[in-house]
């Protein structure tokens, strides 16, 4: 960011007479929001379609397919009509507490955004405390939602908002723990920093680094999906208990609000997924030699463009991943979620947390064979998964084919 | 310390996503831990029974589907049993066969929204629409077989009023043969799923004690170990022919009679019927589907009680003739009215989540409580 500040107080005169500080900040504000307007707004709502197209595959239904081809301007349609409808607040709610939950919520998940990076040099603000900062402005959302179950006035969002309160209070130790490791192994807080302690190969990354990093990092998996209100752990809004949840009594605009922040959610846990053990935007050097060779102004683009892609693809894996596990799990209950959280979870971190410390203690240089090893472990689990995958696909489709009224 | 809460009288229904139709539960909660839910029922009252009262035998029969609309074939059959066994009618072979065989593609039917909206209940959506899937098919069969999808109005005193359609006994077994694999997939999906299982196992535990004092029946019943059921123990149509086994609750996800025994009952029972129908077709005999019987028909004053196994169970129909062409009084005695009558007595200390996997486990439709 400073060096495109610094270039455009070079080319443009008029900037050079005001304090530099007041051109980075001005510069950072409008990268902040360009980006939240092209790429996390775009993608909550290409998430809800691909989600909704994803799951209708999954069920053998077939989905949004109307609006666009392959219904992919769905999301934009809900959104119209979703602006377009009449803004209800109900007699007996907090007017106040109801109109601000929403916001609350939404701004929450998007200042989490500033500290995710998208390559080496698109990143808003490479704040010396980014995944600590990261925490802690997305526990903002827990105050959003909690408002708007008691604001609601409605026994089930207050149920809901208490429900979700407790959860993402809870699950905030894991992840926390998880993430603790990680920075053990980089020294640093900065997500960037975090990023360039990795490789572009697989047993470069953190999650090979030992044999308590792959344990650290589902871990921060399963809290995050315990954070981000996702099957099996969606029991704030459980349907078929709480009708709705917190979000009961919302319509229009402000119901969507807490759905773009659950779908931008999903993105976050992702994005913290990649970073932190999955080597973020990390292209091979060679690669990255080879596309900065480019004259002129592909230089400069490509190699930020091919990092991006690596992340976002990386980063669209687990998305698909967190959408097929919804779909396909039932739902836990309460207590046993709090179970869960405190009776594995946290001591799973906490164990992961001293194994990694006692690693870097006997093995300062880390060790090359475990880390080959790990990977080719993972590989094969991998490998037997699609295969059983593959298998299910196999022996279920098979006969609804056979199956004349198909 | 001590930490004073106060009781929250929470309104769950008579709208509400997961009470399956228009049942109130007034639920006392303290937090997420209830300590009452007490059923309130009449919401969908109809007066089927007194309908009957003014309605001629015949004209009685399609009211009888909409008893349990998830089970109308079973409705059907046993009111028409009781007519023909208080106006001595003796129906056909060949129709009796086809009352079973619709019976149990029915029972296949029900079973497969009662498990699939279950797992909705404890949140797992697809398992949901993949067996209202199967449950498209089984439909498609019986329309062929009767013209309707839902309320089938197929039995007729005196038999059944279409023979089935060429080639439909080739159709049913292509569906059977997909069918049952599919089966399978519902197990790995669903019963084998650890959250299923940790969601259901020892919740809601009706003993085999309870469920006798309260009287409930069918897979219900079924589910506490108890092993009755009136296709065996009582025998009527052509099921003392047919070799099926009877499921019952094993305990094995924690406690005998919980949600999940009863929940297992029902996957078993689908495999039973799948069986079951494929006897039927082997054994079908030529004939008529449906013997001469007056017009108007007046069985001679008295009255009958028949009991046959609905897919809720213990289905029973009391049938009062005065000598004329209409009923008396006729009083049906339905499973789902007794499932409600427990929830009360095992809801106490239950969380809220699980009253929704109880509720669901018990497999109540709505309509079947009022009548």
């Amino acid at each position: 960011m400073q060096k495109l500040a610094d270039l455009l107080i070079q080319k443009i005169p008029a900037l050079q007479s005001i304090p530099a500080d007041f051109v980075y900040l001005a510069v950072q504000v409008v990268f902040a929001l360009v980006m939240l307007m092209a790429f996390v707004a775009p993608f909550a709502g290409i998430i809800s379609w691909v989600e909704r197209r994803v799951a209708a595959r999954m069920m053998d239904r077939v989905g949004p397919n109307r609006v666009g081809p392959q219904g992919f301007f769905q999301w934009i349609a809900d959104g119209i009509k979703s602006i377009l409808k009449e803004d209800i607040i109900p007699t007996a709610a907090d007017p106040i507490l109801f109109r601000l939950a929403p916001y609350l919520v939404f701004a929450g998940m998007f200042a989490a955004f500033v500290t995710v990076p998208f390559s080496s040099g698109l990143i808003i603000a490479d704040l010396n405390v980014g995944i600590f900062y990261l925490i802690a402005v997305t526990s903002i959302v827990v105050v959003g939602i909690l408002m708007s179950g008691w604001a609601s006035n409605n026994k089930y969002s207050l149920l809901g908002g208490m429900r979700s309160a407790a959860q993402i209070v809870s699950y905030e130790i894991p992840s926390g723990l998880a993430i603790l490791v990680v920075v053990f192994l980089t020294g640093s807080l900065s997500i960037q920093d975090i990023i360039k302690g990795q490789g572009a190969y697989p047993w470069q990354w953190y999650l090979f680094d030992n044999p308590f990093m792959p344990v650290a990092f589902l871990s921060l998996f399963i809290a995050s999906l315990a954070e981000g209100n996702r099957t099996p752990f969606d029991i704030p809004e459980a349907e078929s208990e709480l009708v709705s949840g917190y979000s009961t009594e919302y319509s229009g605009m402000r119901f969507v609000f807490f759905y773009f922040e659950e779908w931008a959610n999903i993105y976050l846990i992702a994005a913290v997924g990649t970073a932190l053990f999955l080597g973020g935007w990390q292209i091979p050097p060679e690669v990255k030699t080879w596309a900065s060779a480019f004259g002129g102004g592909v230089g400069l683009v490509l190699p930020h463009a091919l990092e991006f892609a690596t992340f976002f693809l990386k980063a669209a894996v687990i998305v698909f991943v967190v959408i097929w596990i919804r779909w396909t799990l039932p739902r836990i209950r309460v207590d046993q979620l709090m179970s869960l959280c405190w009776k594995y979870l946290t001591p799973f971190g906490f164990a992961a947390s001293l194994g990694v410390a006692i690693w870097m203690v006997l093995f300062p240089q880390g060790v090359t064979a475990v880390r080959y090893a790990l990977c080719a472990g993972a590989a094969l689990t991998l490998l037997y998964f699609f295969y059983r995958v593959a298998y299910q696909v196999w022996y279920s489709r098979q006969p609804v084919h056979v199956n004349p009224f198909v | 310390m001590e930490l004073n809460t106060e009781e929250m009288l929470l309104n769950m229904g008579p709208q509400h996503p997961s009470t399956h139709g228009v049942i109130r539960f007034v639920v006392k909660t303290d937090g997420e831990v209830m300590n009452a839910a007490v059923p309130d029922i009449g919401y969908l009252h109809r007066s089927i029974e007194k309908i009957a009262e003014k309605a001629t035998y015949n004209g009685f029969m399609p009211w009888t589907d909409r008893v349990d609309y998830l089970a109308a074939m079973n409705c059907n059959v046993a009111y028409a049993m009781a007519v023909e066994k208080l106006a001595g009618i003796e129906i056909s072979r060949r129709a009796e066969y086809l009352r079973v065989i619709a019976m149990e593609l029915n029972r296949i039917i029900s079973h497969l929204l009662a498990v699939g909206s279950l797992g909705m209940d404890v949140g797992a959506y697809t398992p949901f629409v993949h067996a209202l899937r199967e449950r498209e098919k089984a439909n498609d069969l019986i329309e062929e077989l009767c013209g309707q999808r839902l309320t089938y109005n197929y039995a007729r005193i005196g038999g059944v009023i279409y023979d089935m359609t060429p080639n439909w006994d080739k159709k049913v077994l292509a569906f059977l043969d997909q069918f049952e694999p599919l089966v399978n997939e519902f197990d790995r999906l669903l019963t084998d799923a650890k959250i299923l299982r940790k969601r259901l196992g020892g919740i809601g535990v009706v003993t085999a004690e309870d469920a006798i004092n309260y009287n409930l029946v069918g897979p219900n019943l079924r589910g506490s170990g108890i092993m009755f059921d009136l296709r065996k123990d009582m025998p009527y149509s052509v099921y003392p022919e047919l070799d099926f086994e009877i499921p019952v609750g094993t305990g094995e996800a924690g406690a005998l009679g919980d949600c999940f025994d009863r929940y297992n009952v029902r996957m078993k029972e689908m495999r039973e019927s799948v069986k079951i129908l494929r006897q039927c077709f082997e054994r079908i005999p030529a004939g008529e589907h449906q013997v001469k019987v007056p017009k108007k028909i007046r069985p001679p004053a008295g009255d009958t009680y028949v009991r046959t196994e609905s897919t809720r169970g213990d289905l029973g129909v009391y049938l009062v003739s005065d000598g004329s062409d209409k009923a008396c009084r006729v009083k049906f005695r339905c499973g789902s009215f007794n499932a409600m009558s427990i929830v009360e007595k095992i809801s106490r200390g239950m969380m809220v989540a699980d009253l929704i996997a109880f509720i669901a486990s018990l497999d109540i439709v709505a309509p079947e409580i009022d009548r």
